[in-house]
């Protein structure tokens, strides 16, 4: 699946749709993939702090953990309650119903280091050969 | 991932694994897919229609010889005495400390041919025929010859539900006549084949073993000939899952060289009665004290993390032993598991706590098998 273009990305497959200070964290469709069956998903709390580059949620498949690391510095806002409870939509429509949490963002400038849909398409495509 | 690595080894099958769609991973020195469609959606298949496994990896060595049960009956647990021509027991290899080196499956070649062939886990095949080889010397008097046929021989597994309306489309034999634990010869797709009605999943199936050269021919044929009844190839990770719901044991995990088979659960494959073996005073006096730790069978209560082997095991703040196994239950949708713990927290609906990322997820004991088919 193409990387949608109004979404930037992590080399650690995490996605990012940037709405001002606000962003909306997923993962990408490579990372669901080399996952497999996803069957649980842990999410902090709404008003924890995540730090870019640190793990700050969890998703388990059939076979193993794996954890989620934040693109960004900021504080939880909301958290997608419905994917906490069918984890499964992440396999199903990881840019759509599985975004994961909201975050207001404290260091905008740190946007500028995440990777645009097509740089990350092109990242992606290298691993999977 | 899906790199070839020089020192792996590959099936006779590897090639049409890649052509499924395979994801390939190492396992136990072999290159093994370990998922087609994904593992939720193969677990559904075995326990709904049939799915076809490729355990070429696994290891087969023959004992024959005037001397052949003999041997057995001193090196391994079980009472072969007991196997008719054609008859297969599942027993373990022991050790001389009491521990187990292998759980493996004894099948006595059918009337007309000599000996025993015995089916050995992947990662311990090299190191059990060293045993045995070390084990042959102490028994001197004993005329026996050892061999191990697993590079020429092939193995495949279909089981499920359907797995006999399958078979019988590409054979002539009388596969409805294989009882549970026996084996037999037949022509598949036009391959000469021994047919065993054994398993690893708590389906009724069949596992094949035939020339390296040929056992593609009949994995070709029961894909093809299965397609109406849904049929489809299996990896390693459902696998785990289907075994782990019918609460057979994994070497490496629920068996060791340090755990008592009367620990794990297995006295019933150890015949104390039979004469002497490797190990047997050891086990006796562990069945006699009462084994210290039990294999109990846990699920989780409400969502959380899923436990896996080696978590912690805690009452009450204390640590009483480790999981062995830990999956999410495609059949059950919930986390189940077993876990190795001291014998004073065991018990069906008493409570643990396992630790999973540092933090305690509350479990109950269950019985197991977690999941049992019903009998035709």
């Amino acid at each position: 699946m193409k990387a949608p273009a109004n979404l930037k990305f992590t080399k650690s497959h995490e996605w990012v749709l940037v709405e001002d200070n606000i962003v909306t964290i997923g993962i990408a469709d490579y990372a669901q993939q080399e996952l497999g069956d996803i069957t649980y998903l842990e999410l902090p709390e709404v008003g924890a702090s995540v730090s870019a580059g640190e793990p700050f949620a969890v998703v388990e498949s059939v076979k193993a953990a794996a954890d989620i690391y934040a693109p960004l510095d900021g504080e939880v806002l909301e958290r997608n309650e419905s994917a906490v409870d069918s984890p499964e939509v992440i396999n199903t429509s990881p840019y759509g119903e599985a975004w994961l949490v909201k975050i207001q963002v404290s260091e905008p400038a740190q946007v500028d280091g995440l990777m645009s849909a097509t740089d990350y398409d092109t990242f992606a495509e290298a691993l999977a050969h | 991932m899906g790199k070839h690595e020089a020192s792996l080894k590959r099936t006779a099958l590897f090639d049409r694994h890649q052509a499924l769609g395979a994801r390939i991973v190492p396992f136990a020195g072999w290159e093994m897919p370990v998922q087609y469609a994904g593992i939720l959606a193969e677990h559904r298949t075995v326990r709904t229609a049939a799915g076809l496994f490729d355990l070429g990896h696994m290891g087969q060595v023959d004992v024959t010889g005037p001397d052949a049960l003999k041997f057995l009956q001193f090196s391994t647990t079980s009472d072969v005495s007991t196997l008719s021509p054609g008859e297969a027991k599942y027993g373990l290899l022991p050790n001389d400390d009491g521990g187990v080196v292998d759980d493996i499956i004894v099948y006595r070649y059918p009337e007309g041919e000599d000996g025993y062939m015995i089916c050995v886990n992947a990662s311990n095949a090299d190191r059990d025929v060293d045993w045995w080889n070390t084990l042959r010397e102490r028994r001197r008097d004993l005329d026996v010859t050892i061999e191990d046929v697993s590079p020429r021989i092939g193995m495949i597994a279909i089981q499920g539900p359907q797995s006999e309306a399958i078979v019988k489309k590409i054979t002539e034999a009388p596969v409805e006549d294989v009882d549970y634990f026996s084996w037999r010869d037949g022509v598949f797709a036009g391959v000469d084949a021994k047919v065993a009605r054994t398993g690893y999943t708590g389906e009724d199936g069949f596992e094949f073993y035939a020339s390296n050269d040929e056992i593609g021919s009949i994995w070709d044929a029961l894909l093809e000939a299965g397609a109406d009844e849904g049929v489809a190839p299996i990896g390693l990770g459902a696998r785990d899952t289907l075994r782990l719901e019918a609460r057979m044991p994994l070497y490496g995990q629920e068996l060791g060289d340090d755990i008592s088979p009367y620990e794990a659960g297995l006295g019933w494959a150890v015949s104390l009665t039979k004469g002497d073996f490797v190990g047997r005073d050891k086990m006796e006096q562990v069945k006699t004290d009462g084994p210290k730790r039990r294999t109990v069978g846990f699920n989780t209560v409400g969502r959380s993390g899923t436990p896996r082997a080696h978590s912690v095991v805690e009452v009450d703040g204390r640590e009483v032993g480790f999981v062995t196994s830990g999956a999410y239950s495609p059949t059950l949708e919930q986390n189940i598991g077993l876990a190795l713990v001291e014998r004073d927290v065991a018990g069906v609906g008493k409570p643990l706590q396992i630790i999973v990322r540092d933090k305690p997820v509350e479990a109950v004991q269950v019985r197991t098998p977690f999941y049992k088919r019903e009998q035709f």
